[in-house]
């Protein structure tokens, strides 16, 4: 290959990288998760930006928020604010036990080429997909066509009083954690156990990232990288108390039809409470 | 006469015959509390307790605040979870306040606590290996937790102590048989 040659491969190359060529990730950041009082209450930062937890980069909207009380009745978030950089919302707990603050989202999805190989996807982008439409939109047949199921949850836990486990219990829809040890009975140094689940089954060679907060107060990421095993549990051993960002991803082909292929990703925050 | 002689015989009987000890085991626990020269000094939320080798635990005493502006109020129980060891073993599964157990916090200096075996809180205990705990957490000051293990019951009266560093003096236990 000649020097120009491999100069103008290179630019092409770099033109076709994707713009953002990281990620970002989304975080909830509780104000407590163990709490004493009869009157208690949490506030919650949404946000979305590189650093764990440094809310510096863009805000996530709080409107799909869905807060679980311990006994299954589902609450409305109070003072719900969105800024320039995070969304705040807050919680009141009016009884004793384990509530779950989730977002949950996903569907299906579907790409393919035209006879004229002009490509299509649906739901369009930016668009919110109405199930009803897919077979009036989606082909039966063709080229290069793609039908997956994907899901995403993102959620963190509260306590008051003594933990309870009812909102613990996986709804069977999409990539979720389904705790061994209390999401808030974690201490440093001690190991947590966690399974995942895909659709209610645990699956194994889900991969696990977590990452400590305070991300701006040291030169590197210190992430914690596992993958379940065939019991789908991980289990890890907190290094030190925090409060961490924990992701994980999963895809496989067993998707319900019409879906040829199914993924998940799943984030949730967990408090590491000094000894 | 008659009623002197039987005193006399009462005594000589009783001398002859063991009695069996009528005085209960008991947990004397003194707890200090250290002066500190800080500028904003609140007294602190304190919890004792005993834990066998099972880890299962028998609550003693927990000084925390029990009023808001000279009424009795809850408000106080929102930093109860600020003791992180007694919170986690018995006082998120327990309804504060407790009778005989919750108390006012306590200034600086020397507390003396007598459980006795038998009477609520300390109650009957097999006997075994057990350490007392002791936790301190002071509002805009710091939490520490101090452990003196012991042997129940004790055949002679027995005094073990511990150290903490910065929120707890010394702590004493003695078990008397």
């Amino acid at each position: 290959m000649n020097h120009f040659f491999k100069t103008t491969l290179c630019a092409a190359l770099v033109l076709c990288l994707p713009l953002t060529a990281q990620a970002h990730r989304a975080w909830l950041l509780p104000s407590a998760t163990v709490l004493s009082s009869d009157d208690a209450w949490v506030s919650i930062d949404a946000a979305v930006s590189n650093d764990i937890f440094h809310a510096d980069h863009a805000p996530m909207r709080a409107d799909g928020v869905v807060i679980t009380a311990p006994d299954g009745k589902t609450l409305e978030v109070k003072n719900a604010n969105t800024g320039k950089f995070r969304s705040t919302f807050d919680v009141q707990l009016p009884q004793k036990g384990t509530y779950k603050i989730a977002m949950v989202s996903g569907g299906l999805m579907a790409r393919w080429e035209t006879e004229t190989g002009e490509r299509k996807m649906w739901p369009g982008r930016g668009e919110k997909a109405n199930p009803a439409d897919f077979d009036k939109v989606v082909p039966k047949k063709a080229k290069n066509l793609e039908v997956s199921q994907s899901s995403r949850r993102m959620e963190t836990f509260v306590t008051s009083g003594s933990p309870t486990d009812t909102v613990l219990k996986p709804t069977k829809q999409g990539l979720e954690l389904v705790p061994v040890t209390h999401p808030n009975d974690l201490f440093a140094g001690e190991a947590a156990t966690f399974q995942f689940q895909m659709d209610g089954k645990p699956v194994a060679g889900v991969k696990v990232t977590v990452i400590p907060g305070g991300m701006r107060y040291r030169n590197e990421q210190a992430a914690i990288e596992v993958e379940t095993d065939k019991k789908g549990n991980i289990v890890i051993t907190w290094p030190q108390a925090g409060m961490y960002w924990l992701s994980a991803s999963y895809r496989d082909d067993k998707a319900k039809k019409p879906a040829t292929s199914r993924s998940g990703s799943y984030a949730a925050t967990f408090e590491v409470l000094p000894e | 006469m008659r009623s002197r002689l039987l005193f006399s015989s009462l005594c000589a009987a009783m001398t002859l015959v063991p009695v069996a000890s009528v005085v209960a085991s008991d947990l004397v626990v003194s707890v200090e509390l250290p002066v500190l020269e800080v500028a904003e000094y609140h007294e602190p939320y304190v919890a004792l307790w005993i834990e066998n080798e099972k880890g299962e635990s028998v609550n003693l005493a927990v000084w925390y605040q029990l009023e808001e502006r000279g009424q009795k109020s809850d408000k106080g129980e929102e930093w109860l979870k600020d003791m992180r060891q007694w919170w986690r073993r018995i006082g998120r599964d327990t309804d504060m306040p407790v009778d005989g157990v919750s108390g006012a916090t306590r200034a600086p200096g020397k507390h003396t606590v007598t459980f006795t075996e038998g009477k609520a809180p300390l109650g009957k205990l097999k006997s075994g290996n057990y350490v007392l705990m002791v936790e301190a957490a002071r509002e805009v000051g710091g939490r520490e937790l101090v452990k003196v293990p012991f042997t129940w019951p004790a055949k002679t009266a027995a005094e073990q102590n511990a150290k903490g560093s910065k929120e707890l003096g010394e702590v004493k236990l003695t078990v008397t048989p």
